[in-house]
């Protein structure tokens, strides 16, 4: 599915410093039943964000007005668990086009960079700045610059790169996704499919 | 120059490299169910394209089925048109599909290695990260996202940077009562569960060499939990004489071609990992989890370890003890067990139900506890049935489901209600994995048995031991 191409975006952003935070947290299975992809944004973090009764629980982050923006900072080892891409698309469609952690799970990663959420590996060091700056001034703003594989904290301008590999970045740049670029080799494909060993 | 298994299986199938990007991997076989595919058929039909090898992909639904009166039409109208759309969607593509009353109808990665799909040496994906299970025969297996269930369907390619190697040895004796799910909760305990993270993973050591193929799988299934992408085990007399003459398996001249490939599929002995680790077998007890991570495992005579010792910090820590209801330095031993889940494709294989029934035989099961006993596939239930289990298990008080995920992922009727205690053959104790606000302990099938006996966490060893 196409996405919105990303270059650099400016923003606030959310903080949730907890470690290990799975796939049953971003979206809970019962909430993948669809088949179509909408709605997933409204359950993010269902659990966390609802009391049974489907009222917002108040001392969770996202029900927090004072904490918004398209930058959502979490602690390390994120998104771990399973490889629905429910979880990537929930993230997406309530709002946020960046996700910051010191580590992230591998099929998370790999789902969002498939998606046009892009995840920014930091060191804990900066992931730690980030919060304490965060947690003085909620409207401190930060900056992910792709072409230049940045992150900054605005106010004080603490920087660091991050890494993200040349084909994937052109990818999110252009709002292209892998699925144009194998359609594109199918001759190549079809050859080498003779040649398999089994 | 020296290869590791991984790399021979990888790289047979790189049709081609991108520079300063990922490879393109080729992808032999494909195994999809209801839950993560149909986003990717309405991908297809956005973009106007097909699925080019229809014959590779395969289709069951199990992760929404119920597990009683499979005959009935399903309740739940949301799980009804999810199943409807699996079954459409093959239909109209040509993908075989064993959808809920097919008699092939089952977990999908218990129904794969049953009728041959998964194959020694095979590239194989499907939208579930367990995918890893099929790793014991030597594959690479791993779960995929929806964007790539339509990459894979359309040109049966995915696009993946080439993991780093690890290699996990272990070696000696396992003792009593210690099964291949306390070796693998073992494992992701000492690792954490991202300490595997980036890394394909190969079990390698006479632990895993005297393994059924039922063991080792259940040993590769979990290798996601410690953040691997994947986990296998070098193929032998063991894994050929599973594969041989099942129905998808190669036959006649394929079947000779087949084997000449499986026979290199080893690591050359000064192959190089980037990371090897080796434990003592004999020194791993039976397991079970205390908190909301399967990382968060010790053997059950242990106490709760305090905070200091945790990985994840304190204030994650103390999150999840809460929501378990536990405390430091609490023994596991005694507490109160109020259901019991038997299944999954962690644990729902033939031996699994064996161990199982070999340790409530005899006995009864406790009355305030519930206990779901579901088999992954429908080859499984006729063989409690066949080896005569079944009626060991109705004497001692259990009764059997029908196949499916269950309460695995609860994502149809089996819930375990909010505050309660679960003890669990299934592979994720997270917050909520098994219904809302649902306590997840991990175990074995001994364990489990020995909780659906007395109604409270038990060493399984020993129940044994008074057997011996
Ligand atoms: S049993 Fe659980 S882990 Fe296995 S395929 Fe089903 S939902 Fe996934």
């Amino acid at each position: 599915m196409a996405y919105d191409k990303f270059n650099t975006l400016r923003s606030t952003a959310v903080p949730l410093p907890i470690e290990n935070i799975d796939t049953d947290q971003l979206i809970p299975a019962r909430f993948l039943k669809a088949t179509e992809r909408v709605g997933f944004g409204d359950n993010l973090f269902r659990d966390w964000r609802y009391n049974p009764d489907n009222t917002p629980k108040p001392d969770f982050v996202l029900n927090n007005p004072i904490y918004s923006g398209k930058i959502l900072v979490g602690g390390k080892n994120f998104g771990s668990g399973s490889s629905r891409e429910h979880a990537a698309w929930a993230v997406y469609d309530y709002g946020f086009r960046c996700v910051v952690s010191s580590f992230f799970a591998d099929i998370f990663r790999n789902n969002c960079l498939n998606i046009g959420v892009l995840p920014v590996q930091v060191s804990p060091e900066f992931a730690e700045k980030i919060f304490a700056a965060i947690h003085a001034d909620p409207n401190t703003e930060l900056e992910v610059n792709l072409p230049e594989q940045t992150i900054t904290l605005l106010a004080s301008g603490d920087q660091e790169t991050f890494e993200i590999s040349p084909y994937k970045k052109d990818n999110m740049l252009n709002g292209f996704d892998d699925i144009d670029y194998l359609q594109s080799i199918k001759p190549e494909i079809e050859e080498f499919a003779l040649h398999l060993p089994l | 120059m020296s290869k590791t298994l991984f790399d021979k299986v990888w790289d047979t199938h790189v049709v081609r490299k991108i520079e300063g990007g990922p490879d393109v991997l080729f992808i032999d076989r494909h195994l999809i169910h209801e839950v993560t595919s149909p986003v990717a058929f309405l991908g297809l039909k956005s973009r106007g394209i097909s699925v080019l090898y229809p014959e590779r992909t395969f289709a069951t639904a199990d992760h929404n089925t119920p597990t009683i009166n499979q005959h009935l039409p399903v309740a739940d109208p949301l799980s009804a048109n999810q199943l409807k759309a699996l079954e459409s969607n093959s239909n109209e593509y040509g993908i075989s599909h064993w959808g809920l009353g097919h008699q092939k109808n089952g977990i999908v990665h218990v129904v794969g290695p049953e009728y041959g799909i998964t194959q020694p040496g095979a590239t194989i994906v499907c939208g579930d990260s367990h995918t890893s299970t099929h790793g014991a025969f030597g594959a690479i297996a791993f779960g995929i996202g929806t964007s790539e269930v339509e990459m894979v369907l359309s040109t049966q390619c995915i696009m993946q940077p080439k993991p780093k190697k690890m290699r996990i040895n272990v070696n000696g004796k396992l003792g009593i009562g210690v099964t291949p799910k306390d070796v693998a909760l073992f494992i992701i305990s000492q690792l954490t569960t991202s300490g595997a993270t980036g890394y394909f993973v190969e079990y390698a050591g006479d632990v895993f060499e005297n393994m059924t193929m039922e063991g080792r799988m259940t040993v590769c299934n979990l290798s996601i939990e410690m953040g691997a992408r994947g986990g296998m085990i070098a193929p032998d007399q063991t894994t050929i004489d599973y594969v041989k003459g099942r129905e998808f398996s190669p036959k006649g001249e394929a079947w000779e071609k087949a084997l000449a490939y499986y026979k290199t599929l080893k690591t050359d002995p000064d192959a190089v990992f980037d990371k090897e680790l080796t434990f003592d077998g004999s020194k791993i007890e039976p397991m079970i989890t205390y908190g909301t991570n399967p990382g968060m495992g010790m053997g059950i005579s242990q106490d709760i370890p305090d905070a200091a010792h945790a990985e994840g910090g304190a204030e994650t820590y103390a999150k999840s003890l809460g929501y378990m209801g536990f405390s430091e330095g609490d023994s596991m031993i005694g507490k109160k067990v109020d259901f019991v889940f038997v299944g999954s494709c962690t644990n729902g294989r033939i031996e699994d139900f064996r161990a199982f029934t070999s340790l409530v035989k005899g006995k009864h099961k406790a009355d305030d506890v519930t206990v779901w006993l579901v088999p992954g596939s429908h080859i499984v239930e006729s063989q409690i049935k066949e080896e005569g289990l079944l009626d060991i298990l109705t004497e001692a008080g259990f009764t059997l489901r029908q196949p499916g995920c269950s309460a695995c992922l609860a994502m149809n009727d089996d819930k375990i209600p909010a505050g309660k205690y679960a003890v669990s053959t299934s592979n994720r104790n997270f917050e909520g994995r098994q219904g809302p606000g649902s306590r997840t302990m991990l175990a074995s099938p001994l364990v489990a048995a020995a909780a659906a006996i007395t109604g409270v966490v038990t060493d399984p060893r020993t129940l044994i031991e008074e057997l011996v």
